[in-house]
């Protein structure tokens, strides 16, 4: 019986790697084998070529925005949310799920509608001069779309297992907003501000369908990493292509590797909190 | 649910929730508002009249079968995976489990080409599955193959922390006193998984039926045959069509809150289920 157990248990594991190896690692293997299949000159010439720099400097643009108005609305929402209770409060955070489950191109494409040349804001928008649709305003709003809910989800459980004892004590105290929030808020969620921001780090840097939707694809100009990756593969330029997805692939892994330490690191933490 | 009781003393609340309705305003109540307005001036008739043509029913028929196929494919080799990463520790189980990730943090056009170069007829599997006359890359099984990838993790990530909760004891109990290996699952693993599976299964399939660019490349993108509803709504847009582009991604908001409030019911029997 026990070596019968034994058998089953392997033959368990053999199915589930040979499925991971099949979908997860060959896919990845291959992003590597291909980007240096004309050997290290010319996954470096990729590397080098303009368009490629430009592409990295850009995606690195629109995250860093991304992230920063990330940051604050997900603190500004956890907080609203986990702190208080109001009506339409369900209903907000059904709102704020809501970027996860509709697809990014609809993304994109209700930006577009709103913002875009033909959308409701379209005409005041030109007449001032602003242009956000096939421009970089607009991949950064679309990048936001799709990262939306990434800081606020993960914060909202944490504020609402710590609870508001110590806060309130800080203002029963005599501290000010601003001094609660600095010195008891803000160090209180910084493990999970931090996850949140990895997680939508690696959104940002790799959404495809809502940032290719609103950027028109201007090669140099408005092409993202990820949608540059596309370009390049499209004219048969597959070494580069791979090139530049790589370097994607390779912030996956940093991601995973970072979410691995970050989630050991809560651990670490719940367990001297409960102890 | 610890204190988080409504708190009278807490500075702040107007700020944030100010933040908070701005920012969900700009980015999610007017552009939804001007998608569903655009698809409004088509009129009821003539909404009808696009979403019965062919090509619309037939990417939605893509779409949909596709993701529910790759949903339940997810679903079954998720929760294989997710007993043996519980249940067993092997060597390079670690990384196992840090990869279960990596649809997640995978940039979906770099899963695209690189899935796409994988099962092209001249690729390391595509080159196995040829002489079997099996085609993947530029077919409609190509689709059903990335939505696959990109709905793994929600379903391990669902049902891991679910049958960590779970005692092996019962397991084991269940299979001393004479069950087999599948009544063990039938009637004691199964039943206390299902409502984590089911939403795993439903996350998987949302993502999957919004998910484009990893499709893209690895499908044919043939109209009524490989074509899916992401990829129509682009083809729309790219022929200025906007009403169409918005009456088509109307009906997949309607279908994505739809699926939210699965995900939302199937969750809190989960929590309480765990919670008891």
């Amino acid at each position: 019986m026990r070596k019968t157990g034994r058998v089953w248990t392997i033959v368990m594991i053999a199915g589930a790697l040979t499925f991971m190896v099949l979908f997860l690692l060959l896919p990845l293997i291959t992003v590597f084998a291909q980007a240096f299949a004309a050997g290290l000159p010319g996954y470096l010439a990729a590397l080098a070529d303009p368009n490629a720099v430009s592409a990295i400097r850009l995606t690195l643009i629109v995250a860093g925005f991304a992230l920063a108005v990330n940051v604050v609305f997900g603190l500004g929402a956890s907080w609203c949310i986990a702190r208080f209770r109001f009506p339409g409060r369900t209903m907000l955070l059904t709102m704020l799920d809501l970027p996860f489950s509709v697809s990014p191109v609809v993304g994109g494409l209700m930006l577009v509608l709103l913002y875009g040349r033909q959308g409701w804001f379209g005409p005041w928008l030109e007449a001032h001069h602003v242009k956000i649709i096939f421009a970089l305003p607009g991949m950064i709003i679309a990048t936001v779309f799709v990262t939306l809910p990434f800081v606020a989800r993960e914060l909202i459980p944490l504020m609402e297992e710590q609870g508001a004892e110590e806060e309130e004590a800080a203002i029963l105290l005599g501290a000010s907003g601003l001094q609660m929030f600095l010195r008891i808020t803000l160090p209180k969620l910084r493990w999970g501000l931090l996850y949140g921001v990895l997680l939508s780090n690696a959104r940002a840097m790799g959404e495809f369908g809502a940032v290719s939707v609103v950027s028109g694809n201007i090669l140099g100009l408005t092409d993202t990493m990820s949608l540059d990756v596309k370009a390049l593969y499209d004219d048969y330029n597959i070494v580069a292509s791979f090139t530049v997805a790589s370097l994607l692939a390779m912030l996956a892994l940093v991601t995973l590797v970072a979410k691995v330490v970050l989630e050991r690191q809560f651990q670490a933490e719940s367990r001297e909190a409960r102890a | 649910m610890a204190a988080a009781r409504q708190s009278g003393i807490l500075p702040g609340f107007r700020l944030s929730l100010g933040i908070t309705l701005f920012g969900l305003s700009v980015l999610v109540f007017l552009p939804m508002a001007a998608m569903v307005g655009d698809a409004g001036t088509l009129g009821l008739s003539g909404l009808w009249r696009l979403l019965s043509t062919p090509r619309v029913l037939g990417a939605f028929r893509v779409s949909l079968v596709c993701a529910a196929l790759a949903a339940m494919t997810a679903a079954v080799f998720g929760l294989l995976i997710a007993w043996v990463l519980v249940r067993t520790r092997f060597p390079g189980w670690r990384i196992a489990d840090a990869m279960v990730d990596l649809p997640f943090a995978l940039p979906t056009s770099v899963a695209g080409i690189a899935l796409s170069t994988l099962y092209a007829p001249n690729g390391w599997l595509g080159g196995l599955l040829a002489p079997l006359g099996i085609r993947v890359a530029f077919t409609v099984v190509g689709v059903f193959v990335a939505l696959t990838f990109v709905g793994l993790p929600f379903v391990i990530r669902s049902v891991q922390p679910v049958l960590q909760d779970l005692d092996v004891e019962q397991e084991e109990a269940a299979f001393m006193l004479g069950a087999g290996r599948w009544q063990t699952f039938a009637r004691v693993l199964f039943p206390a998984i299902l409502p984590s599976l089911c939403a795993g299964f439903t996350m998987a399939f949302a993502r999957a039926l919004g998910e484009y660019g990893s499709v893209i490349f690895i499908s044919s993108n043939r109209p009524m045959v490989s074509e899916i509803v992401p990829l129509l709504i682009v083809n729309q847009l790219e022929q200025f069509d906007f009403a169409g582009a918005a009456a088509i991604g109307t009906l997949m908001l309607v279908l994505s809150f739809c699926v939210l409030l699965i995900i939302m019911l199937l969750q809190r029997f989960v929590r309480t289920a765990r919670d008891a």
